[in-house]
């Protein structure tokens, strides 16, 4: 009974509530989009995208723009310049991550110390901060998941193609560099919404982490697009409350929690597959 | 100038001049003439690093030339067989889902159609490999991933087909079976477009074949082609060519050549 109570303390809180609501469908967005990062070997994208819109966060903080629309048009901005910068094949794609963000997050630090007042939100861009999810996250985040989904279910036939074989897909006349555009600004947008929960520093592991642990559950593309987010989803959501119990940062425990479920998963796949490969080796 | 001799029903589907193709240094393809009719059986043979591949990727498309121009008949299909090493074979797809791929254009509905589905079945059935539509894969032998592949070019209904080393990394018996499934289809009316590095095995059983280094350095059939002077401008090194049940057979140093395997 105490313990039953215990366990629905923080939902008395409005900002847990919040909080909790803006994490459970960004883990579900992250664990959508990452199935494409995973799958493309794109996952220092998440990394370098989220400083990317940290310099944005930092310069509209200074500005006193509106946190959105500041870090946002910064990162479609950043997104856009990396498909740019990329298309160059003699860079490539992991160099020109590298050169548009860090150039970015640099500047964000720069804006830090020379306009000092506005450090304290830029600590929450940083780390993340449960205190600080408004309504207006709540909005965001849900908007940006159902144009995630949308463009995941239109768009599923491309993006299988492209992402599979980009080539064959280009001469069927599927438009490789749009499809790409496209999931960069997505993942771009998916960061912004989920940066002040999750912590920028912290947000490229939930791009990665459900995905790869649902990679080792499944064959099957379609099955992937939907248990990485659930995936994402619960690890949120349980690393929200427990998070709560347990006094800790609450991008540090759901990390930890999706490090914990890639690990499971990935003993367990190992267990299969090697009584799979002794079975066969009875045959 | 014997494409006169060798092209069956006709119109030119493709033509490249002056082609050249760089990946930002010297041209790797440089200067090329080629013309390829409806109804040919077209094999380009040459040594690997040649410009093979570069060359079939100007051809369809998805690599820039930086002179030249190849000029494609308007609303020509191209079905593209990529080589089998160049796929990401633990990608998490099916053998359906692979062969539906090519419809990501004109469809956007996710799930695979009943109807799709009962052409996939029938693509599969006609290269023989039907049973095993719904496995990953991975889970599939050298030739039957080929077919896949295959399938997924056949799916669009193409007018040609262009395959890059349709025969690498399988064994004898399934070389045999892909080179017999080709004229197949060949016979059925497909102009076909290959590269190969296989002189014996592959090159020497098509009706036309075309010595590549960087350039064309002979475009004829086989037995005009297959020469030890064109063999040594192409590979660099001296070839014996005998003769073998009215075919040219290629021997490197006093040993039979089965280019291609084992590459
Ligand atoms: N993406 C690339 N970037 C730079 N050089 C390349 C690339 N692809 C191929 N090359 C070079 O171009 C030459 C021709 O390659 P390729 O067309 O693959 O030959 P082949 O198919 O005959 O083996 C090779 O020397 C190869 O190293
Ligand atoms: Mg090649």
């Amino acid at each position: 009974m105490i313990l039953a109570l215990d366990i629905f303390e923080p939902y008395g809180f409005q900002f847990f509530r919040n909080g909790l609501i803006v994490a459970t469908i960004a883990g579900a967005l992250c664990g959508l989009l990452g199935v494409f990062v995973i799958l493309r070997g794109m996952s220092y994208i998440g990394h370098g995208l989220s400083h990317a819109v940290f310099g944005g966060a930092a310069a509209s903080a200074v500005m006193k723009i509106n946190y959105f629309l500041g870090a946002g048009i910064w990162g479609v901005v950043s997104g856009l310049l990396i498909a740019r910068v990329a298309r160059r094949r003699v860079i490539g794609a992991d160099a020109a991550i590298g050169v548009v963000t860090t150039a970015s997050f640099a500047l964000g630090l720069a804006l830090m110390n020379r306009y000092g007042q506005a450090s304290k939100s830029i600590e929450a861009v940083l780390f993340g901060s449960v205190l600080g999810v408004k309504v207006a996250d709540i909005y965001a985040v849900t908007l940006v998941a159902i144009l995630g989904l949308a463009v995941v279910v239109l768009g599923y036939r491309k993006l299988l193609f492209s992402t599979f074989d980009r080539d064959v897909a280009q001469v069927s006349n599927v438009r490789v560099s749009l499809v790409e555009a496209v999931l960069l600004a997505m993942i771009s947008l998916t960061i912004l919404v989920t940066m002040r929960v999750i912590g920028t520093l912290l947000i490229s592991a939930l791009l990665v982490i459900p995905a790869a642990s649902a990679r080792m559950t499944t064959n099957s593309f379609s099955r992937l697009l939907w248990v990485s987010p659930i995936i994402g989803a619960v690890t949120c959501f349980v690393g929200m409350n427990l998070s709560y119990h347990l006094d800790t940062s609450a991008s540090a425990t759901i990390i930890l929690l999706d490090a914990l479920v890639f690990v499971s998963v990935y003993g367990f796949a190992g267990v299969r597959n090697r009584t799979k490969m002794a079975s066969l080796g009875h045959l | 100038m014997r494409q006169s001799i060798l092209s069956k029903n006709g119109s030119p589907l493709i033509v490249c001049e002056h082609v050249s193709c760089t990946y930002g240094n010297a041209p790797v393809v440089n200067d090329v003439y080629l013309k390829i009719n409806r109804g040919e059986f077209v094999g380009i043979v040459g040594p690997s690093g040649s410009g093979k591949t570069t060359l079939l990727k100007a051809i369809i498309g998805s690599q820039p030339v930086a002179h030249g121009s190849i000029t494609i008949e308007p609303h020509l299909t191209i079905g593209y067989v990529p080589q089998v090493e160049t796929v990401d074979w633990y990608f998490p797809v099916t053998v359906e889902e692979v062969v539906v791929m090519t419809r990501a254009k004109t469809k956007w509905w996710p799930r695979i159609t009943l109807q799709e589905r009962t052409e996939v079945r029938e693509v599969l059935e006609k290269l023989g490999i039907a049973d095993v539509a719904n496995r990953h894969i991975r889970e599939l032998s050298g030739g039957q991933q080929q077919r896949v592949f295959l399938a997924r070019a056949m799916f669009c209904q193409p007018d040609i087909l262009v395959l890059d080393e349709p025969t690498s990394g399988v064994d004898v018996r399934t070389r045999h079976e892909i080179l017999h499934l080709l004229a197949d289809l060949h016979q059925d009316g497909l102009t076909i477009l290959l590269t190969t590095h296989d002189l014996n095995g592959l090159a020497a059983h098509l009706p036309r074949v075309i010595c590549f280094k960087k350039t064309v350095i002979a475009d004829g059939s086989p037995r005009d082609v297959l020469t030890p002077q064109v063999l040594e401008a192409t590979y660099g090194a001296p070839m014996e060519v005998l003769e073998h049940g009215g075919m040219p057979l290629v021997v490197d140093h006093g040993r039979m050549t089965m280019r291609g395997e084992g590459k």
